[in-house]
C-alpha cells in the first residue's frame, strides 16, 4: 500500500534496510510513562521554589475598585501578593493581532488584570507563597472590591447599538470581519430546482487536557536567565514571546518541555498567568510554579467553536450542488489571544466550506466578536468541525430535499480524484486528493446497502437508527501562511540534527514536541530506516531551546510532515558522511557501501565489513590512523519547510451509525468508521489512534460538552461532573481505513494526522441523528446533541 | 498527626495536617508522583490508587485515613511486577498517548482483572468509565485489556 518512489541515488529510503517507515513499532518513552516514572511540569520541584495562585475575578466584567491584600500578606507562607499594576512594571503587555487578517483588532491585554476585569476568571492579583495550599489560604484572605459593569455575553447582540463596548477604545466589538465572493451565487442560486438553508449551531467547549495547564518559571540573576519548564506544543514561540515581553534577549531565556498531559492545541498558545508566572519569576528571583486547577482550566484555558453559521445551498434535481452559501458568527471572550489570534477559526470557516466540492460558486461572510466571556482560540481541527458539520450538513439537507440518498449526491459532486491538481473558490490550492477512492473504500468497510436494508427493518419495529456521512478536507504541515506572513515569530520550518556517538549509537535532536502523539517514535523511526540503524540505537532529545534546532514545534498537523522530513534528510546527510569515512578505512569507495543493521556492508552482496561501533572509535578516539588530512563530519543538520504549497491538505470521509431513542432524546452510538488520506504513513498504528482519538474528541463536542455560560457570564459547569467528556462506555469502536496520496514536496511524502479525526466526527453524527428522525420530518442542527435538543426537535418538550 | 502506613511494600511514617488528602501527600511529601491529580473531585480517576486492596480515588481520601493500612501506587505496581503483562499489552496496542491517565488507567484495569476473569468488551468500557482519557477514544484502552485478559486465563487454564 505504500507508494514508493525512487530518489537521486536510485534506491527508495523506503526499501531500505532496517526500514521501519510504514511499519507499526512501539513507541520508545512509554514504559515511563506506564511506570509513574514520566515527568509532567506538575510534577516538578525546584530549590527555594515557590507556587503562585490566581485571584481570580468572579465577574464577567468589572471595575476594580480596590485590593485590600493586609490581612493576606500575613499569613503563613505567604511570600508575596502582587497586583497588575506592580506585575506591569516587569512585563509589557500585549495586542493579539497578525497583519495577514486585515482589520483584526484587540485591545493591550495586560499578566494580570489592572483596573478593569473582562472576564469571569481573569486573574487580579497573584499571591505567592511556600507551598500550593498556604497560597490557596491566604487567596481567601485578599479582599477585592469591584464595581460591576454591563457584561456582553450574546454574541447576536454584541453588535447591536444599544451594547454596551468592551474596550471603548476599539470603537464596537467587532474584531475580525471577512467576505468572500466567488463564482455567482446569484446566478447559481437561481438556476437551481432547490435552495435549503438553515442556522447550525455550535456550543462553546474546551479541551479538558488531563493534565492542567502547568509552568515553572526559574529566573537566575546571577546568570541573567530564565528557564521556562512548560508543557508546551512550540517551545521556541514561548521564549520568544517571554523574552520579547520580558526585555530580554531569546537567549536569555530557555524553555524546556518535558511530559505533557495532553495539549490539542490548549497549550500552543501563550496565557495571561503564564506570563505572570515568568514574570513572579523575575520579580522574587526564584522559582515559581503555576498549576491552574480544574476550575480554572476550565476558566481560563481557552474555549473554543462557539458559532452560530447560517447555511445555504443550492441543487439541482439530478443532485448538482450548484452554490454554497455562509454567514458565520462567532464570539471569542474580551482579547484575541496571543500571539496565534482568536480570528483564525472563522477565517478557516471561510476557507474550508465546500471545499471537497467541485461547486464553484460560494459567498461567505463571518464575523468574530467580543464578549465578556473566556477567551477563544485555536483547539484541534480549528475551524474544521464548524466548516465540515455547515457543508456536510447542508449537503445531506438538499440530498433530502431532492429525494436522492446521501452517499449518491457526494459521489456527484465530490472533486474528482483525477482533477488535479486544482483551486477551491476560497483560493485553497490541492496537490492531490482521493475522495472518491475514500467514498468507495469507506462503503466498502461499513456495508452501506447493508446498513440500509438493517436501518428499514428496525424503523417497523419502532426503533430508529440513522447513517451520517461526512467528507472533508484538512490543513496540514502550514508554510509561513500560517502565521509568519501575518508577523508572529511562530517558525514554520523545523530542524533535526543527527549524530552517531562514540559507541556507534545514534542521538537525534529535533525541534518538534511530543505530547503523546508519537513524535519521538517516528523520529526514530526515519533516523533508523535512512541510516540503517536499528531504532533502538536511536535516542530523539525534543522539547528543549537550548539543545535542539529552532523550529515550530508540533501542531497543525506539522510534525511528521515538516520534523519527519527534516529527519529524513539530516539523516541522509549523516549517511553520507559515515561512508565516506568507512569507504576511507576499507580502502574503497562510498558507492560501493551502504549501511545496514548498525553496520556498514557492501552494497553488491550485503557482507557485513565494519561494525558502526568500531567506525565511532577510529574515528572519535584514532582519527591519527585516517588518512592524512581528513576531517571526519558525524554529525548533520537539515531543516524542511513546505516551499510550494501553503499548506498539504488532505482528505478522507466518516460515517457514524448510531440509534436514537426518540422517547428518552438519548443517542447510543453503535459504530463509527474514517478513512482518511495522509500521505506517506510512518507508522500506522500511531496514525490509526490519532484518527479514534481525535473522532472521540469530535464526538465530545457532537454529543456532550459544552461550556454553559448565563446571561451574566458567569460559567455555569466549571467542573468535570457538570462539563461531560466522553468516557469509555457510550464511545463506539471505530474503524480506520486509508487512502496513500503523499505529496511531492517532500521525499518523504507524509502529510498531517493529528486533527483528521475531529473534524468530521461531529458532522457524520449530526447527520446520522438526523437520517434517524426523518420519519418524523424533524431536523436538527444543533450541538451538542443533548436530550434536550432532540425532545424538543420531536416536539416532546 | 502521625500516620505510619505500608506504602508499596515499605513502612512509612509522616506527620501530616489532618486536611491533606492522599494525592498531595504521595505526590508532594513523597516525591511519588506516579500518581496524577486531574480534577481533584473524584471524577477523572488519574489518581486512582490502591488502599487495602481496594481502588480509591486518592483526591478523595485524606492521608490520615491510611494510618495503618496498605497502600500500593503505579509505582509499586511496576516494581513488583504485577502488572507487568498489562503494561506490555498497553505498549503494543498503543493504549496511552500523553500517559498521564495511565497509571489509574492501569489501577482501573488491573482490579478488574482480579476481579473478573473474563469480562467482555462492554464489562470492560464499563468498568473503566470512571477513567478519564481525552487522547486515545479507548479503544486501544479496551483493546489492551482484553488481550490481558484472555492471555491470563489461557495462562490459569
Amino acid at each position: 500500500m505504500m507508494v514508493i518512489r525512487p530518489n537521486s541515488e536510485g534506491l527508495s529510503v523506503f526499501d531500505r534496510p532496517n526500514s521501519y517507515i510504514g511499519k507499526t513499532v512501539p513507541r520508545p518513552n512509554l514504559d515511563r510513562l506506564m511506570q509513574g516514572r514520566g515527568l509532567y511540569v506538575s510534577d516538578m520541584e525546584l530549590p527555594r521554589m515557590a507556587h503562585v495562585v490566581f485571584l481570580r475575578s468572579p465577574h464577567a466584567h468589572a471595575k476594580i475598585a480596590g485590593i485590600d491584600a493586609n490581612a493576606a500578606r500575613q499569613m503563613p507562607g505567604v511570600v508575596a501578593i502582587v497586583s497588575g499594576q506592580e506585575l506591569a512594571a516587569i512585563i509589557t503587555p500585549w495586542v493579539g493581532v497578525l497583519s495577514h487578517l486585515k482589520g483584526l483588532k484587540s485591545a493591550p491585554q495586560h499578566a494580570i488584570a489592572i483596573d478593569r476585569v473582562c472576564w469571569q476568571g481573569e486573574a487580579v492579583a497573584a499571591v505567592v507563597a511556600t507551598s500550593r495550599a498556604l497560597a490557596e489560604d491566604a487567596a481567601e484572605a485578599v479582599f477585592v472590591e469591584y464595581e460591576e459593569l454591563d457584561a456582553v455575553t450574546d454574541m447576536r447582540t454584541a453588535l447591536d447599538p444599544q451594547t454596551s463596548i468592551i474596550h471603548p477604545s476599539l470603537g464596537d466589538n467587532l474584531a475580525f470581519e471577512r467576505t468572500l465572493d466567488a463564482g455567482n451565487v446569484d446566478q447559481a442560486l437561481a438556476d437551481s430546482d432547490e435552495i435549503v438553508e438553515t442556522e447550525f449551531i455550535f456550543g462553546r467547549h474546551t479541551g479538558v487536557t488531563l493534565e492542567p495547564r502547568a509552568v515553572v518559571a526559574d529566573w537566575n540573576p546571577a546568570e541573567a536567565r530564565l528557564t521556562i519548564y512548560q508543557g508546551t506544543q512550540a517551545p521556541h514561540m514561548v521564549q520568544n514571546i517571554a523574552a520579547l515581553h520580558l526585555g530580554l534577549v531569546e537567549q536569555q531565556v530557555r524553555v524546556v518541555c518535558k511530559d505533557v498531559g495532553g495539549s490539542f492545541g490548549i497549550k500552543v498558545h501563550i496565557y495571561a498567568d503564564e506570563m505572570a508566572t515568568y514574570a513572579l519569576s523575575k520579580l522574587l528571583r526564584r522559582p515559581i510554579k503555576f498549576v491552574a486547577d480544574r476550575v480554572e482550566s476550565f476558566n481560563t484555558d481557552i474555549h473554543a467553536r462557539d458559532h452560530r453559521c447560517k447555511g445555504r445551498i443550492g441543487v439541482k434535481r439530478d443532485g448538482t450542488i450548484t452554490a454554497f452559501e455562509i454567514d458565520d458568527l462567532t464570539g471569542i471572550g474580551p482579547y484575541s489571544m496571543y500571539p496565534r489570534t482568536s480570528a483564525i477559526e472563522a477565517n478557516q470557516v471561510v476557507n474550508l466550506v465546500g471545499g471537497p466540492y467541485v461547486t464553484g460558486s460560494y459567498r461567505a461572510r463571518a464575523r468574530v466578536v467580543f464578549q465578556n466571556k473566556n477567551v477563544m482560540c485555536q483547539y484541534r481541527a480549528v475551524g474544521h468541525p464548524i466548516a465540515c458539520s455547515v457543508t456536510e450538513g447542508l449537503v445531506d439537507l438538499a440530498a433530502m430535499r431532492i429525494g436522492m440518498d446521501p452517499v449518491e449526491i457526494r459521489r456527484r459532486n465530490l472533486i474528482p480524484d483525477e482533477a488535479y491538481p486544482c483551486t477551491s473558490p476560497s483560493g485553497l490550492r490541492f496537490e492531490q486528493l482521493s475522495h472518491h477512492a475514500s467514498l468507495n473504500k469507506l462503503l466498502g468497510m461499513m456495508d452501506y446497502k447493508g446498513l440500509r436494508a438493517q436501518q428499514v427493518a428496525l424503523r417497523e419495529k419502532g426503533i430508529h437508527r440513522g447513517i451520517g456521512i461526512a467528507s472533508f478536507i484538512e490543513v496540514t504541515n502550514p508554510s509561513a501562511a500560517f502565521y509568519g506572513v501575518g508577523g508572529a515569530k511562530i517558525s514554520s520550518q523545523d530542524g533535526v540534527a543527527v549524530r552517531l556517538d562514540a559507541q556507534g549509537s545514534v542521538i537525534c535532536q529535533t525541534s518538534i514536541t511530543e505530547q503523546g502523539q508519537g513524535s519521538e517514535s517516528l523520529t526514530a523511526q526515519i533516523v533508523g530506516s535512512v541510516l540503517g540503524v536499528s531504532m533502538e540505537r536511536v535516542r530523539v532529545i525534543l522539547g528543549d531551546t537550548d539543545n535542539t534546532p529552532y523550529g515550530g514545534g508540533t501542531w497543525a498537523s506539522r510534525g511528521a510532515g515538516i520534523g519527519g522530513e527534516a529527519a529524513l534528510q539530516a539523516t541522509k546527510v549523516l549517511r553520507k558522511n559515515i561512508l565516506d569515512v568507512a569507504a576511507a578505512i576499507l580502502q574503497s569507495t562510498a558507492a560501493e557501501l551502504d549501511i545496514a543493521n548498525n553496520a556498514v556492508v557492501n552494497a553488491g552482496d550485503g557482507a557485513p565489513r565494519i561494525e558502526l561501533t568500531e567506525l565511532a572509535r577510529i574515528v572519535y578516539f584514532r582519527p591519527d590512523t585516517l588518512p592524512p588530512g581528513m576531517q571526519p563530519e558525524l554529525m548533520a543538520t537539515r531543516h524542511f519547510v513546505p516551499r510550494e504549497y501553503p499548506f498539504a491538505f488532505t482528505n478522507g470521509i466518516q460515517a457514524s451509525w448510531l440509534e436514537v431513542d426518540t422517547e428518552t432524546g438519548f443517542i447510543k452510538l453503535l459504530k463509527h468508521w474514517v478513512v482518511e488520506d495522509c500521505g506517506t504513513i510512518i507508522n500506522p498504528q500511531l496514525v490509526d489512534e490519532q484518527m479514534r482519538g481525535g473522532v472521540v474528541q469530535g464526538l465530545g463536542a457532537a454529543l456532550f460538552e459544552k461550556c454553559v455560560y448565563d446571561e451574566r457570564g458567569q460559567l455555569t459547569n466549571a467542573n468535570m461532573a457538570d462539563y461531560l467528556v466522553p468516557m469509555s462506555g457510550e464511545m463506539p469502536d471505530i474503524e480506520v481505513g486509508h487512502v496513500i496520496s503523499p505529496t511531492f514536496e517532500s521525499e518523504l511524502g507524509a502529510k498531517g494526522a493529528g486533527e483528521a479525526g475531529t473534524a468530521g466526527a461531529a458532522a457524520a453524527a449530526a447527520n446520522a441523528v438526523n437520517d434517524a428522525l426523518a420519519p418524523f420530518g424533524t431536523i436538527v442542527t444543533e450541538i451538542p446533541l443533548t436530550p434536550q435538543v432532540i425532545l424538543t426537535a420531536l416536539g416532546r418538550i | 498527626m502521625s500516620i505510619s502506613l505500608h506504602l508499596n511494600g515499605e513502612r512509612v511514617d509522616a506527620h501530616v495536617l489532618p486536611r491533606l488528602n492522599l494525592a498531595d501527600f504521595l505526590r508532594e511529601h513523597l516525591h511519588l508522583t506516579g500518581t496524577h491529580v486531574g480534577c481533584e473531585h473524584g471524577v477523572c480517576g488519574a489518581c486512582t490508587v490502591r488502599v487495602n486492596g481496594e481502588i480509591v480515588r486518592s483526591c478523595l481520601m485524606l492521608a490520615v485515613q491510611t494510618h495503618g493500612a496498605s497502600v500500593q501506587t503505579i509505582e509499586g505496581l511496576s516494581d513488583s511486577g504485577e502488572i507487568a503483562d498489562l503494561q506490555a499489552a498497553f505498549r503494543n496496542r498503543n493504549a496511552l498517548q500523553c500517559g498521564y491517565c495511565t497509571p489509574g488507567m492501569l489501577m482501573a484495569a488491573q482490579d478488574l482483572l482480579k476481579r473478573e476473569p473474563a469480562p467482555d468488551r462492554e464489562r470492560i468500557r464499563e468498568h473503566l468509565s470512571g477513567n478519564y482519557c481525552r487522547c486515545t477514544g479507548y479503544q486501544a484502552i479496551i483493546d489492551a485489556v482484553e488481550t490481558t485478559a484472555k492471555a491470563r486465563k489461557g495462562r490459569s487454564s
